[in-house]
């Protein structure tokens, strides 16, 4: 087991009002540590001695539930490709540095909880403008009425993939949510079943995703990078083509509905 | 034209505006480079060349306005959007680290103002206002490009503005595809390699000019010479109150 | 109490009880579905679907979690896959194969109508999700994929890579964020249900709190729904979500309603195991593993630190293989996980010691990628052995792998009827929240089964039925009371969450965060309740939780305010849940005098194999809760099986 020292600066805020600023904590990590098990001990500790933890936000600590988050040393989910933090390891600055600065997912679409922790509930508004197939709980087809083709149902399972984690927010330059808008819209808009609906979903999600105040696309692929999902900037491509074609023909559901 | 207003309202059409507007002046600065490329051949070809396009009335006049308005979208969509997402991050991280942003898409903003400028210092050399840089203007095309151009300090000028003009495009052209949704697995990497090739032809095209100038490769035409020591003469001689 | 289960007639034959169950049920007519309140707390599987399906039905839905989004409930992390009994594979399956091996791989101890209408609706579900864009695996025809998991003899479970919980939990959630949108479902992140109200004898709403405020909100209804999820938490390692917890079931518990079976949770025996004290968590891979690893330890104890290559085949033990040689390394879930525990209590566990001891056993790839070649391996589990080298910093391609069992799923739950509802009238209980459908064990790829089968298809039929009788019992009057949040039980409810929180934040000699108690709970749990149980540890364990339970109210210590976002006053609750709960598990393993399933009492085995006592046990313990946590209250619904017929297992 091999064990060195390093100095957090972990930014401190304690209200979406409050004056934020960054702390520092000595730690000795453990290699084998996760960071957040490494963060776990810093609270522990700052427990102990009557002070509060640092907040953030965790959950599943298995990549998968989008929960945790935070941007150290500059990168949103820290320095391993395809990692989340919590499946981030203290191995990993093993050689260094030594110095690490933590901070939160920064974005104004994103607006700050406490310490680490932001308010993703965009995302969630995202999804509500159209990021589903309506279809009611009952009598569906078979499954296997309609067949997809094996290439075309493992691409979308490519973009479903994403874990709303909001890295590619964090990361953007703009920070912009082009990438999770994306992802939602090239995974229904690839399925057979998603097909009614296409349109009116790329301009309702685009829409929404504009309306929460994230920024726009400029094309770096910072987004891609930081994914923990690897979830490709060809699926914004692929956003902006449904889009562009949805403005143009879609049927115009609020006109026709006046007309009747 | 609402369903256009109505994208032009997203991020996503503005984007698509910025892309197509940027194809067009591309196109454009295409077809320049192209046509000051008779500058090798000398004067004569040179001149006939403007002529045949002075010559077009209804050709330049729709293009004079068709870039313009493109440029116009650009610049209004791009600023809209610049500001958009400073807003978008009110509070700026301590520290950044960028893996695929390249130095090209994180200076579009700057590269994008260093060319309106130089775009109105070339419109103001050329066409609006040459006496302003020019020791002297003169009715032959020619002439004009090789006055502009043999001045050590506007040569520089020129070629800080294309280097501009090349880191804008390197990120621009490659940029439109993706705004515009022009996407395929097969032909991505193009896009990139398509995008280094445009902006490397262009701008070392481009540069080429002032620099064939300077160091003599495209030599100064017959009497140009004398006519620049005559125009000299009376400019120094005129008394102050011409002015 | 008597337990009525409500099933249908017995008479009728089970392949009919479900629809002539809902054909009997009353309805609620559309236009007054919005006149009724319902809660669904939880907003998983099961809670994420029931929520969406109740607002899409027209009823008024208020849904609650406490995570930012109903995205992330801990559904999303079940990897391997969902059963159905489609047939598509022509291999034999039905939905009669189907309920016949989920009541015996129960180990004879759910009732038989419930798991018989789990298997008939396992077929709507895999519809349903398609339906919604849930991304399967598909074969190059473009029909569904299936693959045979857990041991089973048909393929019937469908997958989507290895994130099939995710997508389903996706589908659901979209669903759900549509009602959201069209106004029938109100939903409520970063809340937590700290209590139930219960007015006249009925649930009528809940007490939350506001995790990003911390204000205490009432909130009232006509019907609550539990989809709150399991509690293997208790062990403080598991494989759940850290913030998995059983505060919403054990305070509903708290409130009158039985709490069913806690004793049987399910261990799964290959999960990375611990790195250090500091761990929190622990990470579960797929058994599909031990399709092709050997499991190992060495022979002798002074090999145990060495690395593994430098240890001689003939002093390696490859103890599965050599106690079953017909299953070998693919022995059932339990039996692989105890095993795992007796080499290591032998002191032949393998490892970083931690805590003092080496807990870990050998998963050694190095034969199959002699036979098999690299790329074979890398194709098969490619993935696992990143996801293992992420965590480790150690390559399963070089070194064998280190696994150890950890709590992964717990098949007690709230006692529920035949319709979902627990004892407590209009508060029904969902997906892994309830006891229901699994028994004493569950099959692989069957909880996601259970939680969609609740959520989508039984609860929204079940929730209605209530409302109509209920309606019909009253008619030309409101079918219940109106009452405000300024009712005095719902008051008294407020006061006393309150109260509790101050209780919390004023130990009066503060000293550790909640962790530490924690961590020494499932020290407890894990070591006397865990994978192997006898008499004398379980009345030790019992010793030591109240005692511990003690140190836990003198020296508890939550710094900051409760007036804010505190994580460590959330955890403080949750944590003092499962000292009650823990409590009770340890009485319900120590009364179950028998081994079934996921609950093997040393004392009850017949050469090395769990011995069931159907003469004896054949029944499902309710608890009730009495004021006093040492002395709950026993009532017993005994089971009957008409149509699988109780047989033994064996492996050798």
């Amino acid at each position: 087991m091999s064990t060195f020292n390093i100095t957090l600066h972990v930014w401190r805020q304690k209200s979406p009002t409050a004056q934020g600023k960054f702390e520092d904590y000595k730690v000795e990590a453990d290699e084998h540590m996760s960071f957040l098990e490494m963060l776990d001990v810093v609270n522990e500790d700052l427990i102990e001695k009557g002070k509060e933890p640092i907040a953030f936000d965790h959950d599943c600590r298995e990549g998968i539930c989008g929960m945790c988050g935070m941007v150290i040393n500059g990168e949103a989910h820290g320095p391993q490709k395809l990692t989340t933090t919590c499946q981030l390891h203290m191995r990993q600055f093993k050689n260094g540095p030594f110095d690490i600065w933590i901070e939160p997912f920064r974005a104004a679409g994103f607006p700050l909880v406490k310490d680490l922790v932001v308010d993703r509930s965009g995302f969630d508004r995202i999804i509500q403008a159209g990021g589903y197939i309506s279809i009611r709980t009952g009598a569906p087809l078979d499954a296997n009425a309609t067949p997809i083709p094996k290439a075309v149902s493992d691409m979308a399972m490519d973009a479903a993939e994403c874990i709303g984690c909001g890295a590619c927010v964090a990361a953007c330059p703009n920070a912009s949510a082009s990438l999770f808008t994306a992802a939602k819209i090239t995974h229904l808009g690839l399925l057979p079943q998603g097909q009614a609906e296409r349109p009116e979903r790329a301009r309702n999600m685009v829409t929404a995703m504009d309306n929460e105040g994230f920024g726009s696309c400029t094309n770096h692929g910072e987004c891609e990078s930081a994914c923990p999902k690897g979830i490709s900037v060809d699926f914004i491509a692929r956003m902006n083509r449904d889009f562009v074609k949805a403005s143009a023909t879609a049927y115009d559901r609020a006109a026709k509905s006046d007309g009747d | 034209m609402q369903r256009a207003l109505t994208l032009y309202q997203s991020t996503i059409g503005k984007k698509v505006a910025m892309a197509l507007s940027g194809l067009v002046i591309i196109g454009f600065s295409i077809g320049h480079m192209l046509g000051n490329l008779n500058a090798y051949a000398g004067e004569v070809a040179f001149n006939e060349y403007a002529e045949g396009l002075a010559n077009l009335p209804f050709i330049v006049w729709p293009t004079r306005f068709l870039l313009l308005a493109c440029f116009g979208i650009h610049i209004a969509s791009a600023f809209t959007l610049v500001t958009r997402n400073k807003d978008a991050r009110p509070q700026a991280y301590h520290v950044t680290k960028h893996h695929e942003a390249t130095f090209a898409s994180k200076a579009m903003p700057i590269s994008g103002i260093a060319l309106f400028l130089f775009v109105g210092f070339h419109l103001l050399h050329f066409t609006l206002a040459p006496q302003l840089f020019n020791a002297a203007h003169f009715e032959n095309p020619f002439w004009n490009f090789y006055a502009g151009l043999s001045h050590p300090v506007l040569a520089l000028v020129y070629i800080a503005g294309n280097l501009a003009l090349g880191l804008h495009i390197y990120h621009g052209f490659f940029s439109a595809f993706q705004s515009i949704g022009a996407n395929h697995p097969k032909y991505n990497p193009l896009r990139r390699d398509a995008a280094v090739g445009l902006a490397t032809i262009l701008t070392v095209a481009n540069l080429m000019f002032p620099i064939s100038v300077q160091l003599g490769y495209i030599e100064a035409p017959a009497g140009y010479e004398a006519a620049m020591a005559d125009a000299a003469a009376p400019v120094n001689d005129a008394p102050a109150g011409d002015h | 109490m008597e337990l009525r289960s409500n099933e249908p007639d017995k008479s009728i034959p089970i392949e009919q009880r479900w629809t002539k169950h809902k054909m009997a049920g009353k309805l609620v007519a559309p236009a007054n579905r919005r006149k009724y309140e319902i809660i669904v707390v939880g907003s998983g599987l099961a809670g994420g679907a029931a929520a969406a399906s109740l607002g899409e039905l027209g009823y008024k839905v208020k849904c609650f979690c406490f995570q930012d989004s109903p995205r992330r409930a801990h559904s999303i992390a079940a990897q391997g896959g969902i059963n159905a009994a489609k047939n598509y594979q022509n291999d034999g399956d039905s939905v009669y194969r189907l309920f016949y091996d989920t009541v015996k791989g129960g180990d004879f101890r759910a009732r038989e109508a419930n798991v018989y209408r789990l298997a008939e609706l396992s077929v709507n579900i895999i519809d349903q999700c398609v339906a919604a864009g849930v991304p399967f695996a598909r074969e190059y025809g473009g029909l569904l994929a299936n693959r045979s998991f857990g041991g089973a003899q048909v393929s019937r479970t469908f997958y989507a890579r290895g994130q099939t919980g995710q997508q389903l939990l996706l589908g659901a959630y979209q669903a759900l964020e549509r009602q959201v949108a069209a106004g029938t479902v109100e939903m409520i992140t970063r809340s937590e249900m700290l209590d139930l109200v219960v007015v006249d004898g009925k649930a009528r709403g809940i007490i939350t709190r506001n995790l990003k405020t911390g204000e205490i909100e009432p909130h009232v209804a006509d019907v609550v729904v539990l989809c709150t999820g399991g509690y293997g938490n208790v062990f403080f390692l598991s494989t759940n979500a850290m913030g998995s917890n059983c505060t919403a079931a054990w305070r509903a518990h708290r409130k009158g309603a039985l709490f069913a079976n806690p004793c049987y949770t399910q261990i799964h025996p290959t999960c990375i195991p611990r790195a250090g004290e500091y761990q929190g968590k622990l990470t579960l891979m797929s058994e599909s593993l031990r399709n092709d690893g050997r499991v190992w330890v060495p022979r002798k104890k002074e090999d145990c630190g060495k690395p593994p290559e430098q240890i001689a085949e003939k002093d390696r033990y490859y103890y599965l293989e050599e106690k079953y040689p017909a299953f070998g390394n693919l022995v059932p879930r339990d039996v692989a996980s105890r095993n795992a525990m007796y080499v290591c209590d032998e002191g032949l566990g393998v490892g970083p010691v931690v805590d003092g001891e080496r807990r870990a056993v050998y998963l050694d790839f190095a034969d199959a990628i002699k036979r098999l070649g690299e790329p074979i391996i890398r194709e098969r589990y490619g993935n696992l052995f990143d996801m293992y080298e992420r965590i480790t910093g150690e390559s399963p391609y070089k070194t064998p792998m280190r696994i150890y069992p950890a709590t992964h799923y717990t098949m007690g739950g709230i006692w529920v009827d035949y319709n979902l509802m627990t004892t407590i009238p209009g508060l029904f209980a969902g997906g892994e929240a309830n006891f229901s459908d699994h028994g004493a064990n569950r099959l692989g790829a069957s909880a996601l089964m259970q939680g969609l089968a609740d959520g989508y298809f039984v609860l929204p039929y079940t929730v209605g039925n209530y409302i109509g009788t209920e309606a019909s019992k009253r008619i030309g009057q409101r079918t219940f009371p109106e009452i405000g949040t300024d009712h005095p039980e719902v008051q008294k409810t407020l006061k006393d969450v309150k109260e509790r929180i101050k209780r919390l934040m004023s130990a009066p000699e503060p000293k550790y965060g909640p962790d530490y108690f924690h961590r020494e709970l499932g020290k407890i749990i894990w070591t006397k309740c865990g994978m192997s149980r006898t008499k004398e540890g379980l009345e030790e364990a019992l010793r030591q939780i109240p005692k511990l339970r003690a140190e836990f109210d003198k020296h508890l210590k939550i710094t900051g305010t409760g007036e804010e976002l505190n994580q460590t006053l959330e955890k403080a609750g949750r944590v003092e849940d499962f000292f009650e709960l823990g409590q009770l598990m340890c009485i319900d393993a120590l009364t179950r005098e028998e081994s079934c399933g996921g609950h093997f009492r040393a004392e009850h085995e017949e050469d090395g194999e769990a011995a069931r006592d159907d003469d004896n046990f054949a029944f499902v313990s309710a608890w009730g809760y009495t004021g006093d946590t040492a002395k709950p209250e026993l009532n017993k619904e005994p089971l009957t099986f008409d149509y699988v017929k109780p047989s033994k297992r064996s492996y050798k």
